[in-house]
């Protein structure tokens, strides 16, 4: 029988005298945290950027495969396994990893402990895992009553779809991102990313701040019903009130058409071709001042069409505007041509592809951290584009491999001796 | 009680910072938003109410100032400048997107605002960070998305049309998300510390590291993604996951049938609506239903049965999406356990059954109008410390007299 204790010893102290000069502006906070994919792992990847203890729940009997990034491309080179996901290195920077089979009664009670010691409980289950696990909110409350639960699902834990399973592109399709994406009389272009997986996770750290700031003023925990497809239908704003006060709806001739702008109104304003193959090139005037200028570059005799004269003339003729644009850019470098409008002081950017942003671009120099992976060696991953003047954000240790801190969160937050660890995981209870 | 109620957060009006302010009023802190004489420029966004242009008419302007009061200052004058520092001794936090070195140019920088609170929260949100060489670069949403990576990843199989910005200002809203995590996260730290800060987020940072595989299958193995119809940006390309219906309206039908249940179900719904008849593949949904376990996926290059199943499960799918519409194939195929979705208009989804239930429409008065109108609710849900919009956004000046005291001469 095991004898798990709360030892009142944190995970941090080893990792702080190690290297951290400056303090995490969320060191104390402990998180038991069942997240993966994106939208999961994402969130406790900011917690433990600031210095929160976040430590990963995963199952050994599927060797962690619930997050099914553990085990897919990206690929640093030829090799395989569940360690080398390169997505899953990216999303779970400086967390602490450990394997609970927590079906069992032992595995039941070590999560009981390491939850007793937690802040915070997170999870991107369908609605309804951990509860039928006997990890539900009144569960956690027993266990410890100012517990913060953050759930975070497509369709929240409430509603008729609660059961309905989603991912980044069904949560984009169902809330109108997908829709609002694309040329007018083509399919949906949608996003060629789960930009919902992304955001999704940027709302499960939004809410979980805030709960910990209730807390702290209050000493009251909650449970947080997040609904990653309500996040994402609060981003449609401008369209939903012109449907509510105008009943003016989004679909409708003409739209979506996402490369122009209505609101507010722009033209030209869209994406046209540039020398070179796949080469593109973003060109918004804002106003006439722009446009003035962007014609006196352009200096052909078009521009001086009657009908491009004023705002309403160019949203007007839009079409003929872009081909007559475009046809100038074609022959052209996109960062020749982002050089020359920059200079009138018109907003334009070249389409950059991966390798020039990461590579080449200043404005993203100390954006990529270099973090060392066990098995997968030095591998950059996205960092946070904040700096903090007084609590800066710290990515130097990878995602951790299956089970890779059993050892480490067993006998210093449980009192478990190694003998016992050791014990346990031949017993396949982690 | 608001999770945020008791904080005071000055907001200089600017587009690019509006949604930040929104997020934090909207959970009860007390944004004071501050604009120049004649208003914010975004007061002339359409579209507006009843399409009559008006200072006090933009829903874009309604929209992203929910919960806000509103002064007007003009911060080139000097007595202006004396009444905001005023208000910043009784803030916590300043929220500001202003252009290149404006505020230190006016003595209203962080260095200039903590000495008058010394426990002050900064957040700077500005399109390439400060001290970038591109500081006084103009930027738009579409800028932002091109520059950042979001539009490389986004548009058509066919590379002769152009890749796609996603619509809805969403470069904006990415860097809002980041100010807000990084203002809560300073909030949580000052609350132990009793220490402010100054916080410099990039816009064009946050869209990078919000690009999924666009940027990590680069820094992991130096592979291009490139865009594709509809889903994700991929190294190889990758097979449909669109339809379009028989009321003419589009799905995304997430990935096929690979469970023996999926199969079966799958047969089961055909025959419920008469098509087992004309699909000579049912068979092959037989065959998945009798298998021991999913689908191995890489077994489909390999094993012609194994494609065949699969291919089934597929074709089925088109079948049913041909005569069924896409609202019925979205409830049709979850009810069955299948990841899929409709593609809903903003305003469908606003009107579904799901969202109403969740108490997603909110009501929000405008008693100046006699009118209440919904507007999109909640994006979580904080019983303990619930969100709300407090107040219909500000009118220009609104809040004068009430925010700065005597009226102004």
């Amino acid at each position: 029988m095991l004898r798990c204790k709360t030892t009142g010893m944190t995970l941090n102290e080893k990792q702080s005298s190690a290297g951290a000069t400056t303090p995490g502006a969320l060191t104390g906070i402990r998180v038991c945290d069942f997240c993966g994919q994106l939208a999961g792992a994402g969130a406790a990847k900011w917690l433990a950027a600031f210095g929160a203890e976040v430590i990963r729940i995963e199952d050994p009997t599927r060797e962690g495969r619930w997050d099914i990034l553990r085990g897919i491309a990206p690929f640093v080179d030829e090799r395989r396994g569940i360690n080398l996901g390169g997505g899953f290195n990216n999303h779970n920077t400086e967390k602490y990893g450990v394997t609970i089979d927590v079906r069992g009664k032992r595995g039941k009670e070590m999560l009981t402990e390491i939850i007793r010691q937690s802040d915070c409980v997170t999870e991107n289950f369908a609605a309804g895992v951990l509860e039928r696990w006997g990890f539900g909110y009144e569960a956690l409350k027993a266990i410890k009553p100012d517990i913060i639960y953050v759930s975070n699902c497509g369709f929240g834990h409430l509603g008729p779809y609660r059961a309905f399973k989603t991912w980044g592109p069904i949560v984009q399709a169902v809330s109108g991102l997908t829709f609002a994406s694309g040329l007018p009389d083509e399919p949906p272009a949608g996003w060629g990313y789960s930009y919902m997986d992304h955001t999704g996770g940027y709302y499960m750290v939004m809410a979980i701040l805030l709960a910990l700031l209730h807390k702290k003023r209050t000493g009251e925990g909650q449970w947080v019903d997040l609904a990653c497809t309500e996040a994402a239908l609060s981003l449609n704003g401008p369209a939903l009130l012109d449907w509510t006060v105008n009943n003016r709806p989004s679909r409708r001739d003409g739209q979506p058409d996402s490369n122009h702008s209505l609101s507010p109104p722009m033209a030209p304003h869209a994406i046209y071709p540039c020398e070179g193959d796949d080469e593109w090139v973003a060109i918004a005037c804002r106003g006439e001042a722009d446009w003035a200028a962007l014609a006196g570059l352009i200096g052909e005799a078009w521009t001086a069409d009657p009908s491009f004269g004023s705002l309403q003339g160019r949203m007007a003729n839009q079409e003929a505007l872009d081909r007559f644009v475009g046809a100038w850019t074609a022959s052209r470098d996109k960062f020749g041509i982002q050089r020359q409008l920059r200079a009138a002081n018109i907003p334009c950017s070249a389409v950059q592809k991966p390798e020039e942003r990461v590579e080449r671009d200043p404005d993203t120099a100390g954006l990529w951290p270099k973090v060392r992976h066990k098995e997968m060696g030095e591998v950059r991953v996205d960092g946070i584009p904040a700096r903090f003047s007084k609590t800066p954000w710290r990515i130097a240790r990878s995602a951790p491999c299956l089970g890779e801190h059993n050892e480490e969160v067993f006998e210093r937050l449980l009192g478990l001796s190694a003998d016992d660890v050791a014990l346990l995981r031949a017993e396949k209870v982690v | 009680m608001s999770a945020l109620k008791g904080y005071r957060i000055l907001e200089l009006a600017n587009e690019r910072i509006a949604f930040a302010g929104k997020l934090l009023a909207d959970m009860g802190a007390d944004v004071i938003l501050i604009e120049p004489p004649g208003g914010d420029p975004s007061r002339d966004y359409p579209p507006f109410v009843d399409d009559r242009p008006g200072v006090d008419r933009s829903l874009w302007w309604w929209h992203y100032h929910t919960s806000k009061r509103g002064v007007v200052l003009d911060l080139d004058k000097e007595e202006d400048r004396e009444r905001f520092k005023a208000l910043v001794a009784s803030a916590d936090m300043v929220l500001e997107s202003e252009p290149g070195s404006r505020l230190a140019d006016l003595g209203l920088d962080y260095e200039d605002l903590c000495k008058v609170r010394e426990d002050l929260i900064h957040v700077s949100l500005t399109p390439f960070g400060r001290g970038s060489a591109n500081a006084n670069v103009p930027v738009t949403d579409l800028t932002i998305m091109a520059g950042a990576g979001p539009v490389w990843n986004c548009g058509y199989d066919d590379h002769s049309l152009p890749p796609i910005r996603g619509g809805g200002n969403q470069g904006y809203h990415t860097g809002c998300h980041f100010a807000v995590m990084s203002a809560l996260t300073a909030l949580f730290y000052r609350a132990g510390s009793g220490e402010g800060q100054f916080i410099d987020v990039s816009m064009h940072g946050a869209s990078n590291v919000t690009t999924e595989a666009g940027s990590y299958a680069w820094l992991v193995a130096n592979q291009t993604v490139r865009r594709q119809t509809g889903r994700h940006a991929s190294v190889e390309p990758t097979g449909q996951t669109q339809m379009r219906c028989k009321d003419g309206r589009w799905v995304n039908t997430g990935v096929p049938p690979r469970y023996p249940v999926e199969f079966a179900r799958m047969l089961d719904w055909l025959n419920e609506l008469g098509l087992a008849e004309e699909f000579p593949e049912a068979v092959f949904l037989e065959m998945g239903a009798a298998l021991d376990g999913q689908i191995n996926l890489s077994k489909i290059g390999v094993d012609e049965e194994i494609a065949a199943i699969f291919g089934a499960g597929r074709a089925a799918l088109v079948l049913i999406a041909e005569n069924v519409s896409a609202y019925d194939f979205f409830i049709g195929c979850q009810s069955r356990g299948l990841a899929v979705g409709v593609i809903y208009s903003p305003e469908e989804a606003f009107e579904d059954e799901h969202f109403k239930a969740r108490g997603f429409q909110v009501g929000v008065r405008h008693e100046d109008m006699g009118k209440t109108f919904r507007y999109p609710g909640a994006p979580y849900k904080l019983p303990a410390s619930p969100w709300a919009i407090s107040r219909r956004a500000p009118k220009l000046g609104e809040h004068d007299a009430e925010i700065l005291g005597a009226p102004r001469g």
